[in-house]
């Protein structure tokens, strides 16, 4: 770039700068973001459908919370990571891709593979503490926000700003 | 001199390298302005003040010249308003309005086609629609974000979108800013903090801002109808557009009016909000029920339709009850025969942009080139960039297929200081035989393996999302 000229990616009104998701299977794990300094999601419960655990690992810390959506503490969170926790992390790397996890994470795999395995031990090995479950709230209204996408009907007046939003053949 | 071609078709791309006056200047302007935006305009360094009081410059013969001066003096002084942050996202539009002026008609003189007049019709200032509380809620967002700057955002300020968007997202005709604030949050977010980001996307993200800004005018977004058309509607291609939580294809036809007219360059649009989980083939599920033009494409067929609403823009806005099931039509047929003299509408004001520029074009008869520098299409000497990366992956169409390709219709673009093309549809001969692939090949379906499962991924989806919705989402 030299003196200091823009290149062509901060000159483009295109330019993609998050790749689109990749299709997994919502089953077990209905909800996953990358959003607030969290990776944050929404597990369902392997015995009760009516049941969902709000689940979050800070970036940076890596401090984990557990929770149902009626606010009582997950047994499996307590010193470490429960399976709630394990799935919602194999399921964003599915959807975003393990590099963008790490690096929205700030999770240093050294020169791990990444991948949802690499990705759980290195946070793991910081010794991570619990969090505090406040954040349980506005991830599951998040999650609700999300399905709520479903409910709006399509239309045929024309967006002239989706323009800005080309599709992108890079994967996460 | 070469004489434009009379029959029409042959695209003069030796026009689309050459340089447009004032652009280099406009467009420094912009970048300038940009540069004191990424790094916020709470207190801006000095050394910032040249790219506020440049942009203030550009605009000094316009209507908008006080304004603007008014507004950069104060952002120079770290005491802008919102009023003010308008006042400059306008003169910025203003200014990537009249490079798209430049830039639209040196696309048309390459292809050679006429302009349509511009009807008179909607076009005075329109009644102020009431101001809505939501447009105020982003506007104050908006102003928050200018402040911090890229540089300066963290989480806390770009989750501030989220209640905007959620009262947006019901309103339909509050879509046009749902869309847009929806997929340009989402992008803030995955960047967060921005002080640890090593590169900016500021021309990008002043475009999302700057026209942000805008639609929080009241009737800034409204395209009224202004007429309907009957006639025989013959489609060229598919654009698709998608962020993690929107999607809209938008698909380029030809109109041959009823009544005997010239035929006319006219698009059908159809969006959706959808679960960043639906994505690839699976999105045409969403859409297709809203626009029978998806099937009539797939299928190769035309359609016939009758007092269907038009925007002064060339927009359909479509509705089924208008339009039926045609003869077949072959894309590339219209592309070689009606698309050389059909006429294009004017851009709205507002939306003078040059990433707005998208004009249908065919070529053919050119050497395709694929290395590490990209994809090109060399005619009569010029190479043209093809923009690959804009073929949607639940397609049959590739870029090594555009390579091998001898004929591709296609859509004129200009990004990043050059025009490119963006494939819509090509052919190639394959043993002798023509065959052709479209990008929205799969818009009415398809019997393709990666399309079948692509869709069947987003039907489960769907029906899970569904399911957790019922239990969870009405209690």
């Amino acid at each position: 770039m030299g003196d200091g000229a823009l290149s062509g990616w901060e000159r483009s009104s295109t330019a993609r700068v998050i790749a689109p998701a990749r299709p997994r299977k919502l089953a077990k794990v209905p909800f996953v973001e990358l959003a607030d300094g969290r990776l944050q999601g929404v597990v369902s419960s392997g015995s009760d459908i009516g049941r969902v655990y709000v689940s979050s690992v800070t970036a940076g810390e890596f401090a984990y919370a557990c929770s149902t959506n009626n606010n009582r503490p997950c047994g499996g969170a307590r010193g470490s990571y429960c399976n709630h926790i394990a799935a919602m992390v194999k399921e964003a790397v599915l959807q975003y891709g393990a590099e963008r996890v790490a690096r929205y994470l700030k999770c240093d795999l050294a020169d791990a593979e990444p991948d949802a395995a690499s990705l759980t031990r290195a946070m793991l090995a910081t010794r991570p503490p619990a969090g505090d479950s406040k954040a349980a709230a506005t991830v599951f209204s998040r999650f609700l926000r999300h399905l709520a996408y479903l409910e709006f009907d399509p239309a045929t007046a024309p967006l002239p700003e989706m323009q800005w939003f080309p599709p992108t053949r890079a994967v996460a | 001199m070469v004489p434009a071609d009379e029959g029409g078709g042959l695209m003069r791309t030796d026009l689309l390298t050459e340089p447009v006056d004032g652009l280099d200047e406009a467009l420094a302007a912009v970048d300038a302005f940009d540069g004191a935006l990424a790094s916020g305009l709470l207190r801006p360094q000095p050394d910032r003040a040249a790219g506020l009081l440049g942009l203030a410059d550009a605009v000094a013969g316009t209507p908008l010249a006080a304004k603007a001066a008014e507004a950069a003096e104060k952002a120079v002084a770290g005491a802008a308003g919102e009023d003010h942050f308008v006042a400059l996202a306008a003169a910025r539009t203003a200014l990537l309005g009249a490079v798209h002026d430049a830039l639209g008609a040196r696309a048309e003189e390459a292809t050679g086609r006429p302009r349509g007049e511009r009807s008179t019709q909607g076009d005075g200032p329109r009644e102020a629609a009431q101001e809505v509380n939501v447009l105020v809620a982003a506007r104050s967002w908006l102003s928050d974000l200018a402040r911090c700057g890229w540089q300066g955002m963290d989480h806390e300020v770009v989750a501030g979108a989220a209640p905007v968007v959620s009262a947006l997202l019901p309103e339909p005709g509050l879509r046009r800013l749902a869309a847009l604030l929806d997929g340009f949050a989402a992008e803030l977010a995955a960047s967060c903090p921005g002080a640890s980001l090593q590169q900016v996307p500021e021309r990008r993200w002043a475009d999302l801002w700057a026209r942000a800004m805008l639609l929080t005018v009241p009737g800034a977004a409204e395209m009224p109808e202004t007429a309907t058309v009957s006639g025989r509607l013959l489609p060229l291609g598919v654009d698709v557009h998608e962020h993690p939580t929107a999607v809209q294809a938008q698909i380029h036809a030809v109109l041959e009016p009823a009544d005997g007219s010239a035929a006319r360059l006219v698009r059908a649009s159809v969006s959706a909000p959808k679960p960043d989980t639906v994505v690839g083939a699976g999105l045409w599920q969403l859409l297709r029920p809203h626009l029978s033009l998806l099937e009539a494409l797939g299928e190769g067929r035309a359609m016939e339709l009758t007092d269907m609403p038009v925007t002064a823009e060339g927009d359909l806005l479509w509705s089924d009850g208008h339009a039926r099931q045609g003869e077949p039509a072959d894309p590339f047929a219209t592309a070689r025969v009606a698309l050389p003299t059909a006429t294009e509408a004017p851009t709205a004001p507002l939306d003078r942009h040059p990433a707005r520029l998208a004009v249908p074009v065919f070529v053919e008869g050119y050497a395709a080139q694929l290395d590490e520098g990209g994809l090109t299409l060399t005619l009569a000497g010029q190479a043209l960039h093809v923009d690959a990366d804009r073929i949607p992956t639940a397609s049959p169409l590739t870029p090594e297929a555009v390579a091998k390709s001898g004929a591709c219709i296609g859509l004129l673009r200009w990004d990043a200081g050059r025009f490119t093309l963006q494939p819509l549809a090509v052919e190639s001969t394959v043993r002798k035989k023509t065959v052709a692939l479209h990008a929205g090949a799969w818009a009415g379906g398809t019997t393709d393996k990666a399309g079948v499962k692509g869709e069947k991924a987003a039907t489960d989806a769907v029906k899970v999302l569904r399911e957790r919705a019922g239990r969870l989402l009405r209690k």
